[in-house]
């Protein structure tokens, strides 16, 4: 197949940037989205041209590495999944394709296609795990969980952290990407005893970075490679106000050692 | 010169070998501990781990990873599960049990006292990742679930859905969060380690590229952990994440550290076949759907082009039924991927090339209906379709054998020291656990043992019993160490010839899986030993990398890491032909029984080969640690 792509170009954070337009020829329908730019970079570098700058690692779609917009839709046109994970057959012969990187306040340009998406990790600092220091543990069959909540915290847990949830949203936010967390540690029973502190500290850092609010659009879950349902942050919320009425001495003590 | 290959063994029982070793050990006083600096490269199972672990225990850890988050490190892909000899199932595991699987599994080329420890960790690794709320399956009982794995006859699996290495390894990485909020560990994403530094004969610290500025800097510590995974991408394709490299441990290597059985090598049967020339990865398919699914070719070549579905049953060879009807379609790694490779080289291959074989879940279906096979493993199906177009509910999936993991690595004693004192290995990184072949499911527990129990124990003895000095960033050492890089750097850039570094990389991994790959005999690696250093003279005299050192340039991060696998790859071929017996995942077809199997020879090759480096353009010196077996038979595996 051959395809036109407009992809934006930026040389670096404080430079401006631009789309730029390039001819993908001889392109294979059982390619990857991420083969299809190989080809492309190969033919730049051949060219004495810049390749394009992505990220992506391990292309099974599970690494939440890769990321791009494509024709204005996180991870492109085929429903859970990844982009590393698309293949070029989702396209047709002399179709155009914008590419650009995930646009969100919280996640500022590196170059090309890459961003900075750091605020997750802090995000996950702030609050998001049990802590349960090696070597304090029991046998692991001395807390029974039913399935039903093992499932559902397995549905949450899903999370490859990509950063889609938050491209996709009009308002910018990482309420699912919180929310996910919040319901997976808080639907076990191991992650009862630091619920309401988990959840008070990382909206409180979610709040602090520069995602937006949430106002329930559901773009996040659409665009999810792991369709993670937005049941996730009516549960993030439910946690965050009931932390919020009754352990106010806890949001003081927030931002590190929870 | 030779050096001393000391496993630091610990004598008495096997079974009582780590409790022993763990009261005479060293301690360092608690409130000591925050006065040492301790490097951790890699943010995987084994890294992640380990960085975590440290900094509870008091150490200032510093902690780098090439991606952009901790948490994308490839052990994120491990799909299977994890092994421990939790014996749940009440089904006749043990301790002893998985100990001895894992010795027979690799072959009789692993030293027993690691791998019994091993065993014994892994129980408390499985109550470790519990606590920290990792959502394995459970039955609706509310207890663990369990499955079973190749090489074994026990089910004594953990997993959480096809997602068991993510699940793991985010409890590491939120582990490694908690102590990175709180000071203890000090992460440095997007950071590449391109060299190692030694001082007056110890790991002092390392040379680090930032990856979006370009800077190389020294980063000094007390002891430095390399937990940099493996080396599969040598072969270009390999299920391998793109930017899995062998640059730490090569680097260290050529800093002094032996390289221990570089060419034991996995192979796994299970995974997508080729599509063509583009292709730049392969995806497995995990191991537990051998569960379930019965691997077949059609018993004549003419049937090869048909449709699987019109094949009648007594037209299907289902050749590992055949040939092993005790383990059948859960035979080990090797075994099943040399008969999927025999299988295709008689020309009963299918798919384009005839590089595939069936793996056909109808008769699963039909016993257990399409809801529990999704249940199980829903998540692999939805990945076959999407990358093959074909619907495995309804077609049997088409697979073939990949480069999958390496169990060659830095050599480490029982401490996971190498031999430079000071640097420690850690996971797939290291050469320790599995001889010369890894059972399915148990790199997840290696990594985790080493990392949450071992090195924080063994680091502490270290520390406690070696006085260091002061070492300064302006000590002739360290600033050579930083020189060679930005003189590596400046070279790679100024090269500007004609060849894009993947054409260079794809080139080798074809000269690789050629010669050194699932069968290797030693008129194929005299040639690769020919072909190799003619494309590492071509690839410093012609590669093309665009762009500048100062930014951003992923072109350049792979251009290191090729020009490192085009060293390793050499020394690899030349360990697979010094080694004149079959073993495990390396086959000398000159070497085999009369069926076809793997043929050892003990007399002469009961020992671990490390390889020293003697400087550039001469061969390594190979060194031999003995294997010692006073607890297990050495005996021909068997899996009939
Ligand atoms: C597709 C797939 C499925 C698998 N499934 C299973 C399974 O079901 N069960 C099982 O037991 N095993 C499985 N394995 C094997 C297992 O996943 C790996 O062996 C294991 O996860 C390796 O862990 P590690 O911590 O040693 O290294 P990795 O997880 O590879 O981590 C390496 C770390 O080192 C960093 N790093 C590397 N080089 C540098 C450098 N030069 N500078 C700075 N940082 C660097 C990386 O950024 C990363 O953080 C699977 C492997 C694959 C490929
Ligand atoms: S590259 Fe890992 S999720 Fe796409």
């Amino acid at each position: 197949m051959n395809l036109t792509l407009q992809v934006w170009r930026q040389p670096g954070p404080e430079a401006d940037g631009g789309l730029k337009e390039y001819q993908a020829s001889d392109i294979s329908p059982d390619m990857s989205f991420l083969e299809m730019l190989d080809v492309v970079n190969e033919r730049l570098i051949e060219a004495g041209d810049l390749p394009i700058a992505f990220d992506h690692d391990c292309r099974e779609g599970i690494c939440g590495s890769c990321g791009m917009m494509i024709n204005g839709v996180a991870h492109g046109p085929s429903k859970a999944t990844a982009t590393c994970q698309l293949h070029m057959r989702s396209f047709r012969d002399g179709d155009t394709i914008v590419i650009e990187p995930w646009r969100a306040r919280a996640f500022p340009v590196i170059r090309d296609l890459v961003v900075n998406r750091g605020a997750l990790d802090r995000i996950i600092a702030a609050g998001g795990f049990i802590s349960a220091p090696t070597g304090s543990a029991q046998d692991a069959n001395a807390i029974p969980v039913s399935k039903q909540d093992s499932d559902a915290a397995m549905d949450a847990a899903a999370c490859i952290g990509c950063g889609a949830c938050v491209a996709a949203c009009p308002n910018g936010s990482a309420s699912l990407f919180t929310g996910a967390k919040i319901s997976h540690l808080g639907l076990l029973p191991q992650g009862q005893p630091e619920r309401f502190r988990r959840a008070l500290n990382m909206v409180t850092q979610m709040d602090l970075e520069n995602f937006g609010h949430c106002t329930l659009f559901g773009e996040c879950q659409e665009a999810c490679p792991k369709q993670i349902s937005i049941d996730v942050i009516s549960r993030m919320n439910r946690d965050f106000l009931r932390a919020a009425v009754t352990a106010p001495s806890d949001r003081a003590a927030s931002g590190g050692d929870g | 010169m030779s050096i001393e290959l000391n496993a630091r063994i610990p004598a008495g029982p096997l079974a009582a070998k780590w409790d022993k070793h763990r009261f005479e050990m060293k301690l360092v006083n608690p409130a000591n501990k925050r006065k040492y600096t301790i490097i951790v490269v890699g943010s995987g199972l084994a890294g992640g781990a380990a960085a975590a672990t440290l900094s509870e225990l008091g150490y200032n850890v510093r902690c780098y990873c090439y991606q952009d988050s901790p948490r994308r490190a490839h052990s994120i892909a491990a799909q299977g599960g994890i092994n421990a000899a939790k014996n749940y199932q009440n089904d006749g595991d043990s301790i002893q049990r998985l100990f001895y699987d894992t010795i027979k599994g690799g072959d009789f080329r692993a030293r027993e006292a690691n791998v019994y420890r091993l065993a014994q960790i892994s129980v408390n690794i499985i109550d470790q990742c519990v606590a920290q709320g990792v959502p394995f399956a459970r039955e609706y009982g509310g207890l663990l679930a369990n499955r079973s794995f190749g090489g074994a006859q026990v089910s004594r699996t953990f997993y959480a859905r096809g997602q068991t290495g993510q699940q793991l390894l985010l409890g590491a990485y939120q582990a490694l969060e908690k102590e990175i909020a709180k000071g203890g560990v000090t992460m440095f994403p997007r950071a590449e380690m391109l060299d190692l530094i030694v001082v007056n004969g110890r790991a002092r610290g390392i040379v680090v590229r930032d990856e979006l500025t370009g800077r190389i800097e020294p980063h000094l510590a007390d002891a430095v952990v390399l937990a940099t995974g493996g080396y599969g991408n040598v072969f270009y394709l390999s299920t391998n994440a793109k930017g899995c490299n062998a640059t730490a441990i090569w680097r260290a290597h050529k800093r002094g550290a032996a390289f221990a059985n570089p060419c034991y090598t996995q192979i796994h049967p299970t995974c997508i076949p080729v599509a063509g020339e583009h292709q730049s990865k392969l995806t497995l398919m995990s191991e537990s759907l051998r569960n379930d699914g019965r691997v077949w070719v059609p018993k004549r070549k003419e049937d090869v082009g048909k449709n699987p579905t019109d094949i009648p049953e007594q037209d299907r060879d289902y050749y590992l039924e055949r040939k092993y009807p005790s383990f059948g379609n859960l035979s080990p790694r090797d075994i099943a991927s040399r008969a999927a490779k025999e299988a295709c080289d008689e020309g009963r291959g299918v798919g384009p090339g005839g590089r595939g074989v069936y793996l056909d879940f109808a008769d699963a279906i039909k016993r257990l209906g399409e809801d529990r096979i999704r249940e199980r493993y829903g998540n692999l199906f939805e990945m076959y379709e999407r990358i093959t177009a074909e619907n495995p509910y309804k077609v049997p999936m088409r697979i073939y054998p990949a480069v999958h993991y390496t169990m060659g690595g830095l050599w480490v004693d029982y401490n996971l020291m190498s031999t430079i004192p000071g640097l420690h290995v850690a996971g797939e990184a290291n050469f320790s656990d599995h001889g010369a072949n890894r059972l399915g499911a148990s790199a997840l527990m290696q990594g985790l043992a080493d990392g949450y129990f071992v090195l924080p124990n063994t680091i502490g003895d270290y520390l406690a019993s070696t006085r260091l000095e002061s070492v300064s960033a302006d000590a002739p050492d360290v600033k050579a160490a930083v020189a060679d890089v930005e003189k590596r750097t400046r070279t790679l850039l100024g090269i500007n010839g004609k060849r894009t570094v993947a054409s260079l990389h794809r080139e080798l991994g074809r000269i690789m899986w050629e010669y050194c790959g699932m069968a290797r005999d030693a008129g194929g690696l005299k040639k690769a030993l020919e072909l190799i250093p003619q494309l590492r003279e071509e690839f410093w005299r012609d590669v093309r990398i665009p762009g500048a050192g100062t930014e951003l340039n992923q072109t350049l991060e792979h251009a290191g890491r090729v020009a490192d696998f085009l060293e390793l790859g050499e020394l690899m071929c030349r360990d697979a032909l010094h080694r004149e017996e079959s073993c495990g995942g390396h086959f000398r077809t000159e070497h085999q029984t009369p069926d076809g199997e793997a043929l050892r020879d003990d007399e002469h090759f009961a020992y671990v080969a490390a390889w020293e480096w003697q400087g550039e353009g001469k061969p390594q010196q190979l060194n031999k640690e003995p294997l010692v077996y006073e607890n297990i038979k050495l005996s021909q595996r068997s899996y009939k």
